[in-house]
């Protein structure tokens, strides 16, 4: 029997499709059923989204091409998730802050954690200490404030003017 | 100075090494999936500059640390002939593909091959500390502080919610992967190996054979490292590894001991006849030259061989590697030259002992 889809060359490959549970039959010729391949490796339930199985359902090639006009790539490498999918590697630090959402899924599985409690650069280190200690003064502020403690309040202010202009003269 | 892998820890019987690997990116550039050349030689040349200008070392390495890192080389692998490479790889010192990659690279290793940091392998930076036996905190302080030293040099890739950038998310957060090597003859001749090994991997630890991925267990030996490295700090991550190795290393202590009061002869047997045929055999293939190795240290953790030292044993283990064979050769030796070369080195190192 002749290809269903080009009526031109002989049916030698029966390609069923299934997509959301409805299967679709057809008879081809190799190389319709080529092209027909090549085009389903787009659709939903394509062999890259076994990958995504990790990463959770409703992440797939399909909702993105639906959404995004165009390729989504990180604005420092030119890396697309695709691609850190289909390698396994980021491109560059960049990356992680421009597919963090997309990420979450997957890191959870890795590590079973989302936030990073080890070590820390020194001066990193140092502005969080910073901004953890101002966070601290203005809560001692408030509180002198409430109590009517206005010397104290005013101590208080002063510590904290010194840490902000320390910030920002480094 | 001795070679690190000579000397003997703190539960030698079993622990052969411990080894603290951290990841560490650079801030300015991209991951190693995305550089260019130019970028490549940047980056290597920023550590070398880094690294190599000693005398502004900070205060918190030790006294011992700092003469340490006096004494660290930079080695360019693009100079290295085939079996000096494959060398570096026999000494757990680089990874295979660090040898074989097309990437501009370098090596910064300490004389006593103790400290080992690629620069432009699948990350910026790979710090590596080895220590003999069980000693995971001391390799996680060295490591701590020369990457300690760099940061104070460099930038590194960081982000406060996700700690430190990798290349592979796999390393996010710590990027410290620890592992110890073990010796497990007695739980792989009683089978409970398997019960181990699936123990481990519920409890997140990895097992792998003698050379890391893709390597299979010879001479009964077994890393075990984690496999988390975000969300914990570093100091849980070397706890679990250590609590969970010292269970292995029990259970292999007490195997012994049974497998030693049920039939004393049958091992003294096996652990003799090894030796018999490690100490005057002409030809020895790979595979059996890490099984015998196998039977003798066991037979020397246990008191029953007398006359050789665990530092000697060390020693041949590496020895008769593939390459390290043909380096003392001097030359390419086919598959039956090393295994003639490889029974005299065996030889010769236990006459000398």
């Amino acid at each position: 029997m002749l290809c269903q889809n080009c009526q031109k060359r002989v049916a030698n490959v029966h390609f069923t499709q299934i997509v959301n549970n409805k299967k679709s039959e057809m008879y081809l010729c190799s190389i319709c059923a080529n092209e027909k391949e090549q085009l389903s490796m787009v659709s939903p339930f394509s062999i890259n989204d076994f990958f995504s199985g990790l990463i959770g359902v409703g992440n797939s090639n399909y909702t993105e091409d639906n959404t995004l006009p165009q390729k989504v790539v990180c604005e420092k490498c030119g890396m697309s998730y695709e691609e850190f999918r289909s390698i396994g590697r980021f491109g560059c630090d960049n990356c992680y802050s421009k597919y963090y959402e997309k990420l979450k899924p997957l890191l959870k599985r890795l590590h079973g954690n989302l936030e990073h409690t080890g070590k820390i650069p020194a001066d990193i280190y140092k502005s969080i200490n910073t901004s953890r200690e101002i966070e601290r003064l203005k809560e001692q502020l408030n509180k002198a404030v409430q109590n009517e403690e206005y010397e104290k309040a005013a101590e208080y202010r002063d510590k904290i003017r010194a840490f902000e202009i320390n910030v920002e003269n480094s | 100075m001795t070679q690190w892998y000579i000397e003997n820890g703190p539960e030698s019987d079993v622990v052969i090494s411990s080894r603290v690997r951290l990841a560490r990116n650079f801030e300015s550039y991209p991951f190693s999936s995305k550089m260019e050349k130019e970028q490549e030689d940047k980056v290597l040349s920023k550590v070398k500059n880094a690294m190599m200008n000693v005398n502004g070392i900070i205060n918190d390495i030790s006294k011992d640390d700092k003469s340490i890192m006096r004494d660290v080389i930079f080695v360019d692998i693009k100079n290295l002939d085939v079996i000096e490479k494959q060398v570096l790889v026999e000494k757990h010192l680089v990874s295979p593909e660090f040898v074989e990659s097309e990437r501009i690279n370098g090596l910064l290793i300490s004389k006593d091959e103790r400290i080992s940091i690629m620069v432009n392998e699948e990350d910026h930076l790979r710090i590596q500390c080895l220590f003999p036996g069980m000693q995971i905190q001391n390799a996680w302080k060295l490591c701590d502080s020369i990457d300690s030293f760099i940061d104070s040099k460099l930038k590194f890739a960081f982000s406060k919610e996700l700690g430190y950038l990798t290349c592979c998310p796999t390393n996010l957060g710590t990027g410290m992967r620890a592992s110890v090597m073990l010796h497990l003859p007695a739980l792989a001749i009683t089978g409970y190996i398997r019960g181990m090994l699936d123990a481990c991997s519920k409890l997140g630890v990895a097992v792998r054979g003698l050379y890391g991925e893709n390597s299979e267990a010879s001479g009964n030996m077994f890393q075990i490292s984690n496999q988390v490295t975000l969300g914990l700090t570093e100091e849980e991550i070397i706890t679990n590894i250590t609590n969970i190795a010292f269970q292995v290393v029990e259970q292999e202590r007490s195997l012994r001991k049974d497998l030693f009061k049920q039939n004393s002869f049958r091992l003294n047997d096996m652990v003799f006849r090894s030796y018999g045929i490690f100490s005057n055999a002409r030809i020895i293939s790979s595979d059996e030259g890490m099984k015998l190795l196998s039977d003798v240290r066991l037979g020397i953790d246990m008191g029953i061989i007398t006359d050789i030292t665990l530092e000697t044993i060390n020693e041949i283990m590496l020895l008769i590697q593939p390459a390290n064979l043909q380096k003392l050769a001097g030359r390419l030796l086919n598959q039956d030259e090393r295994d003639i070369m490889r029974a005299e080195v065996i030889r010769g190192k236990l006459a000398k002992a």
